[in-house]
């Protein structure tokens, strides 16, 4: 770990007054990533900016029926507020389904979304890492690749998000509020992470000097026909070889509305208008879902370690979504997949 | 009075451990306490042409960088580093030795300060430049390179021929990758420094005995000079038998500076220290068509250090184990850039036995047998290698009441014939076998005129239980209430015992504590008859007996006096005897612990998700000393055996030779989540002839077998038969 300042700030437009003053300043909440990454120097900050004492813990109702949730919420807090659980179980559920109740306590809403990638070069300093140390090379594109990407890699790059929080949030259409220096904007969740292109070393299109205020939920939240699915090395506490995000519209068994998204297959949540609107208006079965799940991973790319992630992915798809549309969502406390 | 051997006792340290005021290595504390933070090796192999630490020694608060340039002097010779658990081939590692890499994570240099964040920070300022050199660290890429083991059975028969005219034949590799212990408490040493250079050593060992002498041997130190301890040791699983380096370095830094120092390493750089090595296994077996075997062959290749020739027994258990007439076993090591293995759980046994268990399993299939059946064909009351009966064996009885309780005639033995849903089902089994060890420990009772005794002993606890039996096993030889009896463990200065290891420590401290209480109970014996009046007068001393706190007579009711009577009488405060109990060497039978292992596994057809389900272990180990403390042994067994079937692999990169999952994160354990029901059931094994209080050790045997009985159920949910550990959800989707 490296010396680094401390500064508390005072509200927003503080924190974006430092944060815009000492370019390798970075902003802590829960630190339940940025601690660990800093004990490994893979993270070096010259200064520590406490966000934790900022009015961002609220979670409102928005006029247009939704939901404000403030970036300093805690992700347990999130999951198990009332609201959320009535109108938002996609969320929860994803939620639940990540790190241990004792991460999930600390780490914060807008924290999660600017967790790093979990690839093992990325953690090891010693070892050449684009998204690290720019320029270095990928030691995972012809290396130990299990856990890697298969959707929207680069050469530079094929990392993956490590969130479960954030497939959801994609899935539902989430909105993120930022702060910085020219004022105030919003960013839909899916253009909020970007792919590696040549630039890995950038996960987000957080501006320098920003800040994440609240994410927004939009009205519509799928709370009958919902699933979140996570198939992982071990039934709890890791992160996902491919996690999917469903939720359904049905009238009858017709589908009038579907979300899907992935996790631990790519840079980002993955989500595709496209399969999506071939859902739009036809029965819910498995054929019509292994159709869409085939939309959903089209130009998935297989490196030494992770083909099995495509037919993987695309069972998960298939499930998830049978789950959804029969109102039987995978539980996270039961210790099997449904 | 109740007897305590043979029950359910709590543990008699489960208030200190809970409450924390027990205290390990790493929380002891002195005036002045310095802190090292460990530097480590970047490459695989190579040397250091120079270390910069210009930098480092100008962060206030550093207090040193030592490195092999600055270091205080240290033993040169192999032998003076030799430890009792040292591999017999080869030449241990030095921390800070010299200028050689021998592999990735090697320590080459430990920043001392005032505080453990500044020294972690400066260590971030030490600039090194290395020479590298052409490095190998893939066993399966080297395996050509296998070296043969020297191995203590011989051959039987002609394998060679048998095989060739065997009518059933099975013959597999079985993959087992590196598996680290990653016990909870993270490696740690205080020492203590004192004016004029005594050092107290609290280490996280399984052996204080040999760290001592480990210490003054490398530092050239008196006996007096160095004393170490460890009451409580936060697991260990074999990592902690032998010294590992931050004792070297902290005693080094303390010598250097002349003051207290303490060296904690972090998680990720006790993957630099002993692991289980890989191996690969190669078992053939051959049958006549009703069953019974005509031929076993096992050879394994494993992993071990350039520097040291770290082997055990894989491959001997087939042949000690089965009825075949022929029989061969070889054991190879591939000499890689990495650091030496070292014991883990059952080492030896729990990878061999696994492949062996795999095969017999595949084997039974070949025949159309029941596994259980073919297991019983080949059954053997004799020891196969040695040809000599077992002081017990109650396996059949493991194999009948496991396969009872676990509903095992129920099963359709056709594959991915049993369904729940969505999940296959499948049921497998598997046997396990370990050694039933014993060896010279020495224990001194101090009993005192209030009734209450003080044992003290060498032998550490490394969770396993061994405060609580020592105290059971003490308050049923002196007769009196186990609140009476303080146990003192792991300081080097305590009557000798040997490192903690190899499930020896139960039945060797047991019998230890059982020889000092025969001369309290000689002794007070002898004083109680001498009283005026005594109604124990006329008695001989053998039939005089301690319970209930009174010296009674074993056979006339009533005849006692209470042993506070017996010392007021006798002016005596204390009764001290120390004792060394020793095991007659007896090389007419065998010793071991069996087990029959159950599994139901649940797999996700179309995902792969693997469930274990349900595990029945049927253990025959003897008298079991503790129910309670034992019964929570095998669960600990049985989980780790769920990892290392379906969870547990050290991945490395060999274009780096680097470790790439040193954490909990990525080095995947099993969690509650993935923990069903286990069923422990200790089979009743009288054995009359091993000891007197009839005991086996329990410690490795929960494990053996487990990860065989769970592959075996995996193959018959799936038909798919995955050799190579841990079985993922990617190797059942391929």
């Amino acid at each position: 770990m490296n010396n680094f300042d401390y500064s508390r700030a005072s509200d927003v437009s503080d924190a974006i007054r430092l944060l815009t003053a000492d370019p390798g300043a970075k902003l802590i909440a829960g630190g339940t990533n940025l601690i660990d990454l800093m004990k490994e120097n893979v993270e070096r900050p010259s200064r520590l900016i406490d966000i934790t004492r900022l009015p961002l813990r609220d979670i409102e109702e928005t006029a247009g029926g939704g939901l404000r949730i403030g970036a300093l919420v805690p992700n347990s807090d999130l999951a198990y507020h009332p609201l959320v659980e009535q109108r938002y179980p996609l969320l929860a559920s994803a939620i639940l389904a990540g790190a241990s109740a004792q991460l999930r306590n600390m780490a914060s809403v807008g924290g999660n979304l600017m967790q790093r990638t979990r690839c093992a070069y990325f953690y090891d300093t010693t070892t050449p890492c684009n998204k690290r140390s720019p320029g270095t090379g990928c030691s995972a594109i012809d290396g130990l690749n299990r856990n890697h990407a298969i959707l929207g890699t680069s050469q530079s790059c094929i990392a993956t998000n490590p969130s479960d929080m954030s497939v959801a949030l994609a899935a539902l259409g989430a909105l993120v509020h930022i702060a910085g220096p020219s004022g105030q904007r919003t960013l839909a969740l899916t253009d909020f992470h970007r792919l590696p292109d040549d630039k890995p070393h950038l996960d987000t299109n957080l501006g320098s000097g920003e800040i994440i205020t609240a994410i927004e939920l939009p009205a519509h939240g799928f709370a009958r026909n919902f699933s979140y699915l996570k198939i992982r090395d071990r039934l709890s506490y890791a992160f996902a070889l491919v996690s999917v995000a469903a939720a359904l519209e049905l009238e009858g068994n017709a589908i009038s509305e579907a979300r899907l998204a992935l996790g631990g297959v790519a840079h980002k949540p993955w989500r595709s208008l496209e399969a999506e609107a071939a859902l739009r208006g036809k029965a819910a079965t498995p054929d019509h879902f292994g159709h869409a799940a085939d939309l959903l991973l089209q130009g998935a790319t297989a490196r030494s370690h992770n083909g099995f992630k495509i037919e993987l992915a695309r069972r998960a798809i298939v499930r998830t979504l049978m789950q959804a549309a029969n109102a039987t969502p995978q539980s996270q406390a039961h210790k099997k997949i449904a | 009075m109740k007897a305590y051997v043979g029950t359910a006792t709590s543990r008699v340290d489960g208030r200190a451990k809970v409450t924390g005021a027990a205290k390990y290595a790493g929380e002891f504390s002195a005036k002045g306490l310095a802190h090292g933070f460990v530097v480590e090796a970047a490459i695989p192999r190579g040397r250091i042409v120079r270390i910069d630490t210009h930098e480092a020694l100008k962060v206030a608060g550093v207090l040193e960088v030592l490195t092999h340039v600055n270091r205080p002097p240290l033993a040169d010779t192999d032998d003076a580093w030799k430890d009792e658990v040292a591999p017999e081939k080869g030449s241990t590692f030095r921390p800070v030795y010299d200028d050689r890499i021998k592999f990735n994570g090697q320590p080459i240099a430990l920043v001392v300060a005032e505080d453990w964040e500044t020294a972690k920070f400066a260590a971030t300022r030490l600039y090194v430049e290395y020479e590298e050199e052409a490095f190998a660290t893939d066993l399966e890429s080297e395996r050509d390179r296998a070296t043969e083991v020297e191995q203590p059975h011989k051959p039987r028969g002609d394998a060679a021929a048998a095989m060739t005219r065997a009518a059933v034949r099975h013959e597999a590799d079985y993959v087992l990758p590196n598996e680290h212990h990653n016990p909870m408490e993270l490696f740690a040493t205080t020492v203590v420094w004192d004016v004029g250079g005594k050092l107290a050593v609290h280490d996280k060992t399984q052996g204080v005995q040999n760290v001592h002498k480990f210490l003054c041997s490398v530092f050239g130190k008196k006996p007096d000079d160095i004393r170490v301890i460890s009451p409580y040791v936060g697991g260990a699983f074999g990592s902690a038998l032998r010294p590992q380096y931050q004792v070297v370095l902290a005693t080094l830094a303390a010598l250097a500076l002349k003051r207290s120092v303490r060296v904690v390493l972090t998680r990720q750089q006790m993957y630099g220290l002993g692991y289980r090595p890989m191996t690969i296994e190669r078992v053939a077996l051959g049958a006549k068509p009703d069953g019974t075997l005509d031929v076993v062959t096992h050879e394994a290749v494993a992993v071990t250090s350039r520097y040291e020739d770290f082997s055990r027994n894989d491959t001997g258990w087939a042949e000690q184990l089965y009825k075949s007439p022929n029989s061969r076993s070889s054991h190879k090591l591939v000499h890689l850039d990495v650091s030496t293995p070292s014991d883990m759980r059952a080492p030896g046994a729990a990878s061999g036995v696994c492949a062996l268990e795999c095969a017999m399993d595949e084997l039974a299939i070949a025949l159309k047998l029941d596994p259980i059946e073919l297991r019983l064909k080949c059954y053997s009351d004799r020891d196969q290698s040695d040809d000599v009966p077992y002081t017990s064996k109650q396996l059949r009885e493991c194999y009948a009441r496991g396969a009872e309780a676990f509903g095992w005639s129920r099963r359709d033995p056709a594959p991915r014939s049993m369904r729940d849903g969505k999940e296959l089902i499948g049921w497998g089994m598997a046997t396990g076998v370990w050694e039933a060890l014993q060896m010279p420990v020495a224990v001194r009772i101090v009993l005192t005129a209030n009734g209450h005794a003080e044992i003290s002993c060498a032998a550490s606890d490394v969770g396993t239980g061994t405060y609580t039996i020592v105290a059971q096993v003490a308050a049923d030889a002196l007769g009196l209430p186990i609140e009476n009896i303080s146990v003192r463990l792991a300081d080097s200065t305590l009557p000798q015992a040997p490192v903690e290891g190899g499930s020896w420590m139960a039945a060797s401290s047991a019998h230890a504590v059982l020889g000092a209480a025969e001369e309290i109970r000689r002794e007070l014996a002898g004083l109680a008859k001498a009283i005026p009046g005594s109604p124990l007068a006329e008695l001989d001393a053998a039939d005089v007996a301690l319970a209930d706190g009174m010296v009674a007579s074993r056979t006339r009711k009533g005849a006692a006096v209470s042993i506070a009577d017996v010392m007021r009488h006798s002016n005596l405060e204390r009764i001290e005897k120390e004792k060394l109990n020793e095991f007659a060497e007896d090389k007419s039978h065998a010793r071991n612990t069996h087990s029959a292992v159950f599994a139901e596994v649940k797999v996700d057809e179309e995902l792969g998700v693997i469930r274990v389900t349900r595990v029945v272990s049927a253990i025959a180990a003897g008298r079991i000393l503790n129910t309670k403390t034992g019964r929570s042994q095998i669960m600990g067994g049985v989980v780790w055996g769920i990892g290392m079937a379906l969870h547990e692999e050290t991945v490395m990169d060999h274009r780096f030779g680097r470790i790439m999952n040193p954490n909990f994160a990525e080095y995947h354990i099993p969690v509650n989540a993935d923990v069903h029901d286990i069923d422990v059931i200790f089979v009743d094994e009288p054995d009359e002839r091993i000891n007197k209080l009839g005991i086996k050790g329990i410690g490795e045997i929960g494990i053996v077998g487990v990860p065989a009985a769970i592959a075996n159920a995996v193959y018959h949910a799936t038909g798919k038969r995955i050799r190579r550990f841990p079985i993922t959800l990617d190797k059942l989707l391929e």
